[in-house]
């Protein structure tokens, strides 16, 4: 199975969340984090690293001896990635979607494929666990194209060890967190009890309601801020499956670098539950008919 | 300062708000409400819709220097042009007069003609390319 750890607010907790499970998991599991703008769960996971690629997307490079300025690449392009501008095809590359829309229209076949750098992925081995991260390069400003080949790469590790995925999301509701959920078996939104965990926890949970996964909240720092966490998730019939204590000792941890799971065996034993928990909310006759379509697609 | 004689002046597009040469001008390029085409010597001008530019989520500034460029104006007259409309003006061989604001269409030509219109040789706009982002930030220590 595929499991998603997001959230609406950053700072919540994914990536504890996440860390912990993969220490608790009990079949084989690949942790992948697909907060590719500012991964962090390697620090964590300390993950001994074997393999690393750049990233790059396809994009238009412009013969211009062979241009009859046709304008149907600049016409095709939604994103003005290519322009014509008179007698001059002016390309930004930085704006390109990677489609490749315009190097198969183009008649004259002035246009080729190159390259812009997304970022890198890296993968190794975390204790038992499989790992997999994606990273952006500063300045890169489209992180789904990268986060695509994250995802490719895991459906191959997940394939040749036959194990489950615990996705650390990006924060958020807008494209690259919805890109790191939307094929996911199961969503575990990460929210404090605070005003804006609350109001982040509900945008979240309505932007992710229409993928038809079903969800489940974590309740990280319980025991701080106020009830309204908790009146949102009965109204909205959100599942509670955990909740984590607002305590010192966890924030020490954390800021240590260490897995909370690991750190007390009330801890462990919170986490092991938890995952008990998302394992039985998701049949596993599901999960193996989504693999086999993604078979299909592949 | 470039002095500009009449001679070679050609048509100027101005960012507008509205088809009226009295009217305030726009002072966003890529965004603005539309086009006049002044042809400077007989003040005779047309007017270009903007609309497709404007709800473009990126490229907008691409997108309405192909529309000035379409229009045979040699020059632009407008508040802030971002780096991506610069290049694509700069590409199609039209000129830029930055910073103007503040004024009707009409001033602005003037302007333009006793040659107090500065014409730039780099973007006075950083841009807004990429649209809305969205990490909804916090607690990240």
């Amino acid at each position: 199975m595929k499991l998603a750890v997001a959230s609406g607010k950053g700072g919540t907790g994914k990536t504890t969340v996440s860390a912990s499970l993969v220490s608790v998991w009990k079949d084989p599991v690949i942790a992948v984090d697909l907060d590719v703008e500012e991964p962090n769960l390697h620090l964590f996971l300390h993950p001994e690293i074997t393999g690393r690629r750049i990233a790059g997307l396809e994009v238009p490079q412009l013969d211009a001896s062979k241009c009859t300025y046709c304008g149907k690449c600049s016409e095709l392009c939604q994103f003005k990635a290519i322009s014509l501008m008179g007698e001059v095809v002016l390309t930004f590359p930085e704006m390109c979607h990677g489609c490749g829309g315009c190097i198969a229209i183009c008649p004259e076949k002035a246009l080729s494929p190159g390259v812009r750098e997304l970022g890198e992925m890296e993968w190794g081995s975390a204790g038992k666990a499989g790992f997999l991260m994606g990273r952006l390069r500063v300045g890169e400003a489209m992180s789904p194209p990268l986060m695509r080949q994250v995802k490719e790469k895991l459906g191959k590790m997940t394939a040749e060890k036959n194990a489950d995925a615990i996705i650390d999301a990006p924060p958020g509701v807008s494209c690259p967190a919805v890109n790191a959920v939307m094929d996911a078996d199961f969503i575990l939104l990460v929210t404090e009890p605070t005003p804006f965990g609350t109001y982040d926890l509900q945008l979240a949970h309505e932007a992710f309601q229409p993928l038809s996964i079903p969800m489940a909240v974590v309740v990280n720092r319980a025991g701080m801020g106020n009830d309204a966490v908790y009146d949102y998730c009965r109204s909205a019939g959100l599942e509670i499956f955990a909740e984590i204590p607002y305590e010192r000792s966890i924030a020490e941890a954390y800021s240590q670098g260490r897995v909370i799971a690991e750190t007390s065996l009330e801890m462990g034993k919170l986490f092991a539950d938890l995952a008990e928990k998302i394992r039985s909310a998701v049949p596993e006759s599901l999960y193996i008919m989504a693999a086999i379509k993604e078979v299909r697609h592949a | 300062m470039v002095s500009q004689k009449e001679s070679d002046m050609g048509k100027i597009a101005i960012t507008c708000q509205s088809p009226d040469l009295d009217a305030q001008m726009d002072s966003r390029f890529g965004r603005c409400a539309g086009f006049l085409i002044v042809d400077p010597d007989t003040m005779k001008f047309e007017y270009l819709e903007n609309g497709q530019a404007q709800v473009m989520a990126q490229g907008a500034g691409i997108q309405a220097a192909e529309t000035v460029a379409r229009s045979g104006a040699k020059t632009v007259l407008t508040g802030y042009v971002g780096p991506k409309a610069f290049a694509a003006l700069s590409g199609a061989g039209i000129q830029i007069g930055q910073n103007v604001e503040n004024v009707t269409a009409r001033q602005a030509v003037e302007l333009f003609k006793a040659g107090k219109v500065e014409i730039s040789s780099a973007p006075n706009s950083s841009g807004h390319a990429g649209g809305g982002g969205g990490r909804r930030g916090g607690g990240r220590i």
